[in-house]
């Protein structure tokens, strides 16, 4: 009887002294020896996040990861994707399971403070917005006093709705899940009568909807949805590699770089694209990959616009406008510091 | 040393040999060591956690319970708000996982103890039918038997734009897709002396009982106690009712703007989860009631009938008391079970402990081990507080041997 207790008390020792080993600091070398970046992404948000038939990801979240890749190995392919929901993404990142989480993420205050994670920046300015069925005849998100809303757990939408409808002194019925698809369901089937997310949400989820046409956005945004990638607290190498290859993103498009001209840039004698090929200045070895990081980045991924465009832009079903995420010069928010 | 001290010592001198080799000494020892393992194997879990999360830079500690919570709650018995504190938005979950499980563990008993009798039924018909319920039900996983009654058969009901003819015109009964819509006994003044006369009634059931059954032990004579406690239960309050003016209204449902309003409500997720339990639950139960039944070896009946008892009162007095000592234990992890595999109710939105305090509270505070813990352990002192419950039961009706 003793043996078997004492074997009991072994396996909880072996179980608890696993936590130990959590939250180690080089995540950089980490990633290094396994030879891939692990990428925690949505369940499924067409644009952002989103399988193909092939099982190949794609989407404007996914392509932050392949740059990561690629800066990291010069193979933007040297990713693995978790899909995680909107409650499990923050524990993935803090135990370790994840590298780098970049799945549509609201950047808030108590996020980045209390959870032990860092914001590497914005990679999509969106906004919380209402979808309803054309049907009910409403056309504005004050007219919705008495709805059952659909929701995602686990989200700032969440709370986001609450406070809304409190400030408008209206009232609603919230039907809570936690996977996206069941909540897409819910909406599907007329549980609620409205469907609320970040707007980019919103329209790539009416695309999956058993009759698109017969739903509409509502004009309202009702608040702040800065999404981005995060990583661990607590490794600023890793934090710098994500963050400068968002903003080597950025900068390459401001400067014109594309996928398809930044061979020829190479020769270029204009030292701002000679910082951001790797020609001049040893950038890349400051933050622990080599010098033609950005030039990988560019070459295989391509720079913002081109992602943007590719992934949610005109030519896509997405058809989302640039609006505010085009580039400061342009009239938008989306504003690199100088790579130099 | 102990070789000599033992052949010099006396032989009832026991006391001074070497504690090692006393049996009860070294079994102590060896405990207090153990629990002393134990202890620190938890204490090193424990600070190696908190160490962790430090290091880290998470939040930790119990602060988070006293902070608004800020996020609405579908289905709440207790008032909620979303000023209302994370603490207060935890009891709303408790509750409505006990509600779902003390409700589901009612009906899941009912209907197990029916079906159980039926697949013992000399009915060809009865019987088969019950045989095919038990077979179908305990052999497909709940989680799918709920996301059945949730989409296939819920979910596929009217709206209520489409299920109700006119805005604001009351119905007495509704099912739409957004729950079942029953009128609702709204108390005014005066309305609780019909509660108390409820509560008189049923004291005044227990105690004509005891009373009936202490006069048949002296005098052999019956009394008719369930007739007698029935006509309490319903004419008291009636009496109650009447004399106090009537003082209760009813209040119905009506289409307004987008959903009915008034009312009782009873939405749809309750209702799957409900009927997904009970079902699922109460086929593991006809197997038990089976078992218990058929344990009873046949002499007893045979016995009883010897005795001139009628099959009635063979069942009521023989049968049934000897089948539920076999019943009750495994009847006990079942209600577990029930009690448990409520938290499948996050598959379906309803929101249950795990849904509202597992899921959104961790999410917004994002302290999981804390959250996590409290889950858990609650789940535990639910589990312990109805095996201690069933176990008191047990022996209650546990046959008392002479």
């Amino acid at each position: 009887m003793n043996k078997k207790i004492l074997s009991a008390v072994v396996g909880v020792a072996a179980v608890a002294g696993m936590g130990a080993t959590v939250a180690s600091a080089a995540t950089l070398d980490d990633v290094k020896a396994k030879g891939f970046v692990q990428c925690g992404v949505s369940t499924g948000l067409a644009g952002f996040s989103a399988p193909n038939d092939a099982g190949d990801w794609s989407g404007l979240d996914v392509d932050l990861c392949r740059g990561v890749a690629a800066a990291v190995f010069g193979d933007a392919k040297a990713v693995k994707y978790s899909p995680l929901s909107a409650k499990e993404r923050f524990t993935a990142l803090q135990s370790g399971e994840i590298d780098l989480l970049s799945r549509n993420t609201t950047w808030t205050m108590s996020r980045d403070t209390q959870l032990g994670l860092n914001f590497a920046g914005v990679n999509y300015y969106d906004g919380q917005g209402f979808m309803v069925r054309k049907s009910l005849g409403v056309n504005s998100a004050l007219q919705l006093s008495g709805a059952s809303v659909c929701v995602q757990t686990g989200t700032t939408t969440e709370l986001n709705l609450t406070d809304y409808f409190k400030a408008n002194d209206m009232t609603y019925n919230p039907v809570v899940f936690e996977k996206l698809e069941e909540v897409n369901a819910a909406y599907d089937s007329n549980r609620c009568d409205v469907y609320t997310t970040d707007q980019s949400g919103l329209y790539s989820i009416r695309l999956g909807l058993s009759a698109p046409d017969e739903h509409m956005v509502l004009p309202e945004v009702i608040s702040k949805e800065p999404l981005g990638p995060a990583v661990r607290q607590g490794d600023d190498q890793w934090f710098s590699i994500v963050k400068w290859v968002h903003y080597a993103m950025i900068n390459a498009e401001e400067m014109g770089i594309t996928s398809a001209n930044v061979d020829e840039m190479l020769n270029s004698t204009d030292p701002n694209v000679m910082r951001v090929l790797g020609k001049e200045g040893t950038f890349g070895e400051a933050i622990g990959v080599s010098n033609d990081w950005a030039y990988q980045v560019i070459k295989q991924v391509g720079n913002y616009g081109e992602v943007f465009e590719r992934n949610v832009g005109a030519s896509t079903p997405l058809a989302i406008d640039r609006g505010v995420n085009a580039l400061w010069s342009k009239g938008g928010l989306q504003y690199a510091p100088p790579l130099r | 040393m102990a070789h000599q001290k033992g052949v010099s010592t006396d032989a009832d001198d026991s006391g001074r040999v070497s504690l090692m080799n006393d049996p009860k000494a070294r079994g102590l020892i060896f405990q207090g060591l153990l629990i002393i393992a134990v202890v620190a194997m938890v204490y090193m879990g424990i600070s190696n956690a908190v160490n962790n999360l430090a290091r880290a830079g998470i939040a930790s500690g119990f602060g988070f319970f006293n902070v608004r919570a800020g996020f609405d709650i579908g289905q709440t018995i207790i008032p909620y708000t979303n000023d209302s504190t994370y603490l207060r938005a935890f009891f709303v979950g408790l509750l409505n996982t006990l509600v779902v499980a003390v409700i589901g563990i009612f009906f899941a008993t009912i209907i197990g103890f029916i079906v159980g009798l039926a697949r013992l039924s000399k009915n060809y018909l009865v019987q088969k039918f019950a045989t095919v319920y038990v077979e179908t039900l305990r052999n497909i996983p709940l989680l799918l038997q709920l996301l059945f009654w949730y989409k296939a058969v819920l979910s596929i009901l009217p709206s209520p734009r489409e299920a109700a003819r006119e805005t604001g015109v009351e119905v007495a009964f509704s099912i739409n897709n957004r729950g079942l819509y029953l009128p609702r006994v709204v108390p005014e003044d005066g309305s609780s002396l019909i509660l108390y006369a409820l509560i008189l009634a049923i004291a005044a059931w227990f105690f004509i009982g005891r009373w009936a059954k202490k006069r048949q032990m002296a005098t052999g004579q019956q009394f008719p106690v369930f007739l007698t406690g029935l006509a309490l239960v319903l004419v008291l309050p009636l009496l109650a009712f009447l004399v106090t003016g009537m003082p209760l209204s009813l209040e119905y449902a009506s289409l307004q703007g987008f959903n009915m309003v008034g009312g009782w409500i009873i939405q749809p997720e309750f209702i799957a989860l409900l009927l997904g339990l009970a079902l699922y639950t109460a086929s593991f139960i006809a197997e038990i009631v089976r078992a218990g039944i058929l344990a009873v070896s046949h002499g007893q009946t045979e016995a009883a009938f010897a005795l001139g008892l009628r099959p009635n009162l063979t069942s009521r007095l023989v049968i049934v008391p000897q089948a539920m000592r076999v019943i009750i234990p495994p009847l006990t992890s079942q209600f577990l079970n029930l009690t448990k595999n409520s938290s499948l109710a996050v598959a379906i939105g309803y929101p249950d402990l795990v849904s509202v305090f597992g899921g959104t509270v961790l999410n917004q505070t994002g302290q999981a081990v804390e959250v996590i813990s409290i889950t858990m352990l609650v789940y535990l002192a639910l589990s312990l507080l109805t095996s201690a419950f069933m176990n008191w039961f047990n022996s209650s009706v546990a046959l008392v041997e002479r």
